[in-house]
Order: structure tokens, then sequence, then C-alpha cells
């Protein structure tokens, strides 16, 4: 998604966000992601208000203080950004692919089965499986930090069962467009 | 509450950061615990590479692990052994085939210089540029100033525009040329003082080399007047 982002084309405008808008962006971040309304709240207060940065080809970043927070995709699911999703990795469930799919990750492939399924790769057990099109952390192999996040596109079952094609679509990684910039 | 706790704060302390609730049991005062409750889960702190930005230990999937290395090296020494010390390289290479493991570090140094020279081009490609402060005459005794190429310098426009409003007491705005690029338009002739201004780099007008500076006097054509 931001491949080739540049604030001074792709931009199409900064808008502050109404209330009740952001009530019910609130409130959809709240169910999607497993986030405390606490810790929301000290990622983006209350009082201060969102803004609204629209991108082109229908992506929204939205944006606390014109640091970008978190992303979304026509009106899909918000993914958080990789700076926020750093310092509270808990809130997405987490894929773990191996060591070889890093480097392709980092030039903004999607990910694989194979990737994440190999010995190096992690997917959780059955009894927690992801569903498909779920918003998920991707980590690394003997990596602490998260380098990307993206949208699965089987579920994690499936991904073990079929082991071919894209399982999770990268929508924003270590390294990208969005990444590069801090402010928007 | 205040004598009890001073016995208690060393521990207290150590025990603030992981779980506040803790440390507050002791005195059991309500209001401490509801708190302690609604207490926001404290960020993880991830160090950046000052380099490439990337958190530290993908530093070797970035375009310049060397000067990652050399940075962490001064920096932090502890976390540099930790990233890069033998046993920590060894342990990597287990998991990798040799063939693969020659591949990927050939991949690196070709990405380096890469990446190298992309940072030299745009350099020499920034000494090169040049600021014009161009006088355009409006009507016989009006002009406006327009300056062109401050954007090269990573001066953000709209910010300048505004100082120079600010400065000038006059209208400044950023407007796309003839040729549809981004140059500051301010009105009154102030040529000479926005060249002082760059030469003194007063607020966010910095960083450009006044050699780099040209003024420019455009007339009206002869044939109208």
């Amino acid at each position: 998604m931001f491949k080739k982002f540049s604030p001074a084309t792709d931009i199409a405008g900064h808008t502050p966000v109404k209330t009740s808008v952001q009530r019910q962006i609130r409130a959809a971040v709240l169910s999607q992601w497993k986030i405390e309304p606490e810790t929301l709240e000290a990622v983006w207060p209350k009082k201060e208000g969102l803004v609204h940065v629209k991108c082109r080809e229908h992506v929204s970043v939205y944006t606390v203080n014109s640091e970008p927070v978190f992303f979304q995709h026509f009106d899909g699911p918000f993914y958080p950004t990789l700076r926020l999703l750093h310092k509270y990795p808990y809130i997405l469930p987490k894929v773990q692919v191996d060591r070889g799919a890093i480097r392709f990750l980092l030039a903004g492939a999607h990910m694989m089965c194979p990737g994440l399924t190999s010995q190096g790769g992690r997917l959780p057990p059955a009894e927690e499986a992801i569903p498909a099109e779920q918003v998920v952390a991707i980590h690394a192999e003997n990596k602490e930090h998260a380098v990307g996040v993206g949208l699965t596109k089987l579920s994690t079952e499936d991904m073990k069962k079929i082991n071919k094609g894209v399982a999770v679509e990268t929508a924003a990684y270590l390294g990208d467009d969005l990444w590069a910039h801090q402010k928007l | 509450m205040g004598r009890k706790n001073r016995g208690q704060s060393p521990p207290r302390q150590a025990a603030a950061a992981a779980a506040p609730a803790d440390g507050e049991a002791g005195s059991s005062s309500l209001q401490a615990q509801a708190e302690a409750v609604k207490e926001p889960t404290p960020p993880i702190t991830v160090m950046y590479c000052a380099v490439c930005s990337f958190p530290l230990e993908y530093c070797e999937f970035g375009s310049s692990l060397t000067r990652c290395k050399e940075w962490l090296k001064e920096e932090n020494e502890e976390l540099y052994n930790k990233y890069y010390s033998e046993e920590a390289l060894q342990a990597k290479i287990g998991t990798l085939s040799l063939e693969a493991q020659t591949k990927l570090e050939k991949d690196t140094a070709k990405k380096e210089a890469k990446a190298e020279a992309k940072a030299d081009a745009a350099l020499k490609k920034k000494l090169a540029s040049t600021v014009t402060i161009k006088r355009i005459e409006r009507t016989k005794r009006k002009h406006v100033t327009a300056i062109h190429g401050l954007e090269a310098f990573s001066i953000d426009l709209k910010k300048a525009a505004k100082q120079l409003a600010g400065r000038f007491a006059t209208g400044a705005s950023v407007t796309k040329n003839a040729q549809g690029l981004d140059e500051i338009v301010v009105q009154g002739d102030v040529s000479d003082e926005v060249l002082e201004i760059l030469e003194k780099g007063e607020g966010v007008l910095k960083g450009v080399p006044i050699d780099n500076v040209q003024i420019v006097e455009d007339k009206k054509k002869k044939a109208e007047s």
C-alpha cells in the first residue's frame, strides 16, 4: 500500500474528523484490536482531534498530532502503523515468517504460505486459529519486533493445509514510505 | 502514608514499572487501586538505528549495514555485541546453507553500493541546484518577488512563505509557476532582503549556500508598454 508513496503527490488533503465519526472509529478500533481503552487513550487522547489524511486509491491515514497512528483501505479494517505496533505488540495476533522471507517482505512482497509453515515460521495452534481477512502482525524468525502489518487471506488452518500461494497480504512493512515519514 | 513509604521505597520503585498495583497494596487506599486498574499499559520503547531508522535487529537487511554497525558500536557497545558478535553471527549462519549465505552477503554488498551511489547523486544534485530570486514587475512601480528552488534544500515552502509574510508584513504564498513547479511569491520588491535572510539562515530558511542564490529581474515585455 505504501510502497510508492510521497506526501507531495499522493495526499489529497487533511481534514479533522467529526467527533461523532471519531467515536465510531474508536469503537471499531477497540473491537478490532486487543487493546485496552486506557492504552488507546494514551495513544490517542480524546482531547486530541484525529486528522484524516486522504490518500490516493482510497487509502486513509489517521494521524494524531500529525503522527500517523492507523490507516485503512476503503472502509476495511484498521491497521496500526508499525511504530505503534512496536510500542504495543500485543494488540494484534501474530504470525511469524522464516528468515528467508524477510528479504522479500522488506521489498514489499506479500507473504506466501510456505514462509509461514516452514521451520522458521510460526502459526498459532489450531485452537487459536486466525480467520481469513484478519489484521495480523508479521514477525520474523529470531527477531523481537514486528516487520510488517498484513491481512490474512486464508485462515491459519487453511494455510497449513493448502500451503501454497498468498497467505498474508502485506499492508505496511519496515522501510516503506509510511515508515519513512514520521509526520504527515 | 509518607512514613510507611520511606521504608518501602526501594522495592516500590522497582515494582512500579512492572505493576503499580503491587506497591499500592500496602497502603490499600481504594482510590489508588482504582487508578492502578485504569493505568494504560506503558509502551515498549524500541531502539531504532539512527542511520537506517530500522529497529536494531533489522539493520542487517537495510542498505547501510556498515554504517549502522559503526554507529551502534559507538553508541552502545553492549547492544553491538548482542547483534554482531561472533557468536551471534554464527547462530545466524547455522540456520542458512552456505550457498544462501554467500548470496545474501553479496546482495547486501550490492545493495549498499547502490544506496551509496544514490545518496551521492542526491548530494551532488543538491549542491548543483540553485535558488533564484526573481523580481517580477506588475505595474511600473509595483513588483512581486518569486523565490524558486528552495525545496531542493529540504525547506518547507509553506512554512517559509509564512515566515516571509510575517517578516515583511505582506502577502506571501506558495504557487505553481508556468513549469508546474512550486515557488514562493512575495508581494513587493524584497529580493535583497530575502537574499540577506538566506545568507543569515533565519528561521526555516536554513542551509542554502549563498553562492547558489541568484537574483534575476523579470521585466514586462516592451511590446506591451
